[in-house]
């Protein structure tokens, strides 16, 4: 016992010695953050099952919302939705992203047609965009189109403005190599300004992906008869509360998986940048 | 040989700050002989650098004449390569592909070429096996080899370099300081170099040129009398020491002259 407790400091001080973690510390932000999940949707249940201190009319609870989520899944067209905002999103977003990409690059490399459309992007930049969904809806109606449109729109301005900032944001030091080495317009171009502004790219990807999300939700929101943001509407005008929790639910997941692949994107194109 | 020529090179600024026209070189005249080390030591503002700029083609020139090889200089070429104060590594590039980098800008070479030059000079800078890295994994004096590499390369005729371990904590800089000798040797390249170190010109070179400051003009350029290949000890030599001495005191006869210019 005794020689146990005399070595045991020396192993420790070792500097080379990893320390040792338990099962708690290794999974901590699983545990922590699950957890807490965990006890507020208990709670949240307990409180809807066994009082009734909330009105099914103005709120839900989380076993109500599962068995409705079940019913539109297997009885109603909850797939179809989904589908339907997803196709909307995938079209309008791969859109945006192609032209915004391509446009941004052209206006940051040139300077004279930067400074005459620089008025009009900032001007549309700084607007929300979901703001000119009625009259989007006039030019294409309330089919899919408008969904498609309003998600190009929302997410076309932060990629442009993105891409033109990392086109414009070339490193001096590294022009003067370049220019030392001979390197043409068309080398700095190619070997300095598109892959340094990958990662100011994938930062407007990840801020278009979110709003691209809410043009989604409103556009189908303010007119449609299909799409998840149909169903939160359609939801709270019929007062099925249970439907529209449903839908905000599927909206919120979706937010956290697009947001998540958008990130994983970025750090797969940023392997060559300092841990941070 | 004279590989590197400069003749009564005068250059003038214009200071927008001060709105006044600045004589930053001055009737400027030396050459650089075929395989020399040539290095150009002078306090700061003495216009090494606008020179090292003139002769690497990224600033203009009006009086005076640069030639290389009896051609004369009228912008960057395929004939220098410079090894620059920040790194300035691609940051998305690896290693291998920043060394390769100067090369495929110049296209001189041919794919298998560039590859068989990449990994000669990665090794002959010391940096085998650090191939797949990138520039943000290596410390200060591990970019400056992979610099160093990307110049060397490019197979220039003469190699420039503009105070490449003026960012370097000091040893590392004495370290690279005899790595660069060791590295010279094997490649056999004219190299002129950049500091205000007076000890570094010293220890580095074949002849030192001192220079002085506002307006930048050749104050003097003696041959260093020490053989080769040289040890880091040498340094510490009575006669190094006497020598850096006799430098720094042109200098500073330089430095207090333009103190009391200030002062009046």
């Amino acid at each position: 016992m005794k020689t146990e407790t005399l070595v045991q400091p020396q192993i420790k001080a070792k500097p080379s010695a990893r320390p040792r973690e338990n099962f708690f510390q290794k999974h901590e932000p699983l545990i922590l953050g699950g957890g807490s999940v965990l006890i507020v949707v208990g709670i949240w249940e307990a409180i809807w099952s066994y009082t009734d201190w909330i009105s099914p009319l103005f709120f839900s609870g989380p076993s109500a919302i599962a068995k409705t989520f079940w019913t539109v899944l297997t009885e109603g067209n909850l797939l179809a939705d989904l589908a339907f905002s997803g196709k909307n999103f995938a079209i309008g977003f791969s859109i945006a992203l192609v032209t915004a990409v391509v446009l941004g690059v052209i206006i940051g490399w040139y300077r004279r047609i930067r400074l005459v459309l620089d008025p009009f992007l900032s001007a549309l930049y700084a607007a929300p965009r979901v703001a000119m969904m009625p009259l989007i809806i006039i030019w294409f109606g309330i089919g899919m189109w408008s969904k498609v449109f309003i998600v190009f729109l929302s997410a076309f301005f932060p990629i442009l403005v993105n891409t033109v900032a990392g086109i414009r944001n070339m490193d001096r030091d590294l022009l003067r190599a370049a220019r030392a080495y001979c390197a043409s317009d068309w080398q700095i171009f190619t070997t300095l300004a598109i892959p340094g502004s990958v990662p100011f790219i994938l930062t407007g990807v990840r801020q278009g992906v979110a709003v691209g999300l809410i043009g989604v939700v409103v556009g189908e929101m303010l007119g449609s008869s299909e799409g998840i943001g149909f169903m939160v509407a359609y939801g709270g005008q019929t007062f099925q509360t249970d439907t529209l929790f449903v839908g905000f639910v599927i909206i919120a997941l979706a937010g956290i998986l697009l947001a998540w692949l958008a990130e994983r994107l970025e750090r797969r194109f940023s392997r060559w940048r300092p841990e941070r | 040989m004279v590989k590197l020529q400069i003749e009564h090179l005068t250059k003038h600024y214009w200071l927008e700050r001060e709105d006044r026209d600045v004589l930053a070189l001055s009737d400027v005249s030396f050459s650089v002989e075929d395989g020399e080390f040539l290095a150009i030591v002078g306090p700061s503002g003495c216009g090494k650098t606008s020179m090292l700029n003139i002769v690497a083609g990224l600033l203009p020139y009006e009086e005076g004449n640069v030639s290389i090889d009896g051609k004369k200089v009228t912008g960057p070429g395929i004939d220098r390569a410079i090894v620059f104060q920040h790194s300035s590594l691609l940051p998305w590039r690896t290693i291998a592909g920043n060394v390769r980098y100067g090369m495929e800008l110049q296209k001189r070479f041919d794919q298998a070429t560039m590859k068989e030059r990449t990994d000669h000079f990665i090794k002959l800078v010391g940096l085998t096996g650090f191939e797949r890295h990138y520039p943000s994994e290596l410390s200060g004096g591990m970019q400056q080899r992979v610099n160093l590499a990307r110049a060397l390369a490019a197979d220039p005729v003469v190699m420039l370099m503009d105070e490449p371990f003026a960012a370097l904590d000091a040893q590392t800089r004495e370290f690279m300081q005899a790595e660069l000798l060791k590295i010279w040797a094997k490649a056999k390249k004219t190299v002129v170099f950049i500091t205000h170190q007076i000890n570094e010109a010293i220890y580095l070179a074949d002849r030192v040129v001192v220079m002085s400051a506002r307006p930048g003009r050749v104050k003097d350029i003696f041959k260093v009398p020490f053989s080769r290949p040289r040890n880091l000890s040498l340094k510490r030599d009575s006669r190094f020491l006497e020598l850096e001495d006799k430098v720094w005191k042109l200098i500073e006869e330089e430095s207090e002259h333009l103190g009391m210019v200030a002062t009046l």
